[in-house]
């Protein structure tokens, strides 16, 4: 017997690549790129809006005959924020050093577009076993990106990957000088901006 | 004075909500295609922010904050024997605050000034879960602002917002007929602009008042 049929593959599936919230669907970047400069601090922010996500796809797919219609907006809102603000208070219990660098980028994960827009387009349709996979789906692969920025901000912008040195002293002797520009916010725009086109270009999408 | 003055500079210039933060990408990107929207979400945005930002500050400093509630009962204040603390709320409480205020903006628009309420009219529901509102509202409790400062931040902030939005807005205006790579147009060069947006509003970070 096969664990999943065809359509809930294709909800965990499909947002890695073919959907990508991030470069496909163009829905939450805002907290996307804040987190970037560390590895460190955007795996943590991964994993909060993966269980964000995951969590309230199926707890509103779960209430989705229950929702007037009318007020769901506010029903799906207030849903997210308690889940946010549980996932900030437990990284504040157990991990209080990156929720400090976090700042106020976990508490925004509530008005990130991503969250409110699996809610709105798939969770209110479909059963809670394809929208806990469509949650998945999509947390990982806002996740992958997310790190992938991440992982070029870090390693070109302070040499090391994940707090540990990985440009040799001897480079940096011979004159190699880490780019200050990719510490900085510029530095975000224009690897995910360069990210973008090379998702682009491997899935043949074109806009217009 | 100057020390409101140089919370208004840092906020429109030195740390621009979108383009050192990050906040409001989503409605930046899908909005900046067309100058005379982006003026329109900007100006609501600004109007918006200015409004929210001290309406949060007395919600966190007179209910939320760690013993704030003292004016109900002194044994609810910081020394006394039941310090109440309901700072988890914020953001909850925030995002509730930012979406009734959008509603009795555009309820007070739509009767007072009809005009103003058609132009704005379509940007104003999106905005309440634009993340440059509700994270300029998180950004003045964790930076401990006093009411005027964070009113002066508020609107400091939407300026900031409308500034980058109306010259990204220009800008992909201009390049409308370039011949950007295919895969690249739309979202890519976007972003790839707004880092070099970013980059000239580096420059003002040695300024300080």
């Amino acid at each position: 017997m096969a664990v999943f049929d065809k359509k809930s593959k294709e909800a965990l599936v499909d947002p890695l690549m073919k959907s990508n919230p991030i470069t496909l669907q163009v829905l939450g970047i805002c907290s996307a790129l804040a987190v970037t400069v560390q590895l460190n601090t955007a795996v943590v922010m991964t994993l909060a809006v993966v269980s964000v996500l995951t969590v309230s796809n199926t707890v509103i797919s779960l209430l989705r005959t229950m929702i007037p219609g009318k007020v769901r907006i506010i029903v799906q809102l207030s849903i997210i924020a308690s889940l946010v603000i549980l996932t900030d208070q437990i990284l504040q219990a157990y991990m209080y050093d990156v929720s400090k660098q976090l700042s106020v980028f976990v508490a925004l994960i509530i008005t990130n577009c991503i969250v409110m827009g699996r809610a709105e387009a798939y969770a209110m349709q479909n059963t809670p076993g394809k929208s806990f996979l469509d949650g998945l789906g999509n947390g990982l692969g806002y996740g992958g990106i997310l790190i992938s920025v991440a992982f070029f901000r870090e390693l070109l912008g302070s040499g090391s990957i994940y707090g540990i040195q990985i440009v040799p002293d001897s480079l940096y002797a011979a004159g190699y000088q880490n780019m200050g520009l990719m510490v900085l916010s510029p530095g975000a725009f224009i690897i995910l901006g360069l990210i973008v086109w090379v998702h682009r270009i491997a899935s043949g999408v074109e806009e217009e | 004075m100057e020390h409101y003055i140089s919370i208004l500079t840092k906020a429109i210039f030195i740390e621009n909500i979108l383009l050192a933060y990050f906040l409001g990408m989503c409605s930046f990107l899908a909005i900046s295609k067309k100058v005379d929207t982006s003026i329109g979400l900007g100006f609501a945005v600004i109007f918006v922010l200015t409004i929210t930002a001290p309406s949060n500050w007395a919600i966190h400093n007179f209910l939320l904050r760690d013993g704030a509630l003292s004016w109900l009962n002194p044994d609810y204040g910081l020394n006394g024997s039941n310090t109440i603390n309901l700072s988890f709320l914020n953001s909850i409480i925030f995002i509730a605050v930012i979406a009734a205020m959008v509603q009795l903006v555009e309820m007070t628009l739509d009767r007072f000034a009809p005009t103003l309420y058609i132009s704005l009219g379509i940007f104003l529901p999106l905005i309440a879960v634009n993340c440059a509102i509700l994270g300029g509202s998180m950004f003045l409790v964790e930076r401990e602002y006093t009411f005027i400062e964070s009113t002066v931040y508020g609107f400091g902030s939407g300026i900031g917002f409308f500034l980058a939005i109306t010259s990204m807005a220009a800008i992909r205006h201009r390049i409308r007929y370039s011949n950007v790579p295919m895969q690249l147009r739309g979202v890519g060069i976007t972003m790839l602009l707004t880092g070099l947006v970013s980059m000239a509003f580096m420059a003002f970070s040695g300024i300080d008042l």
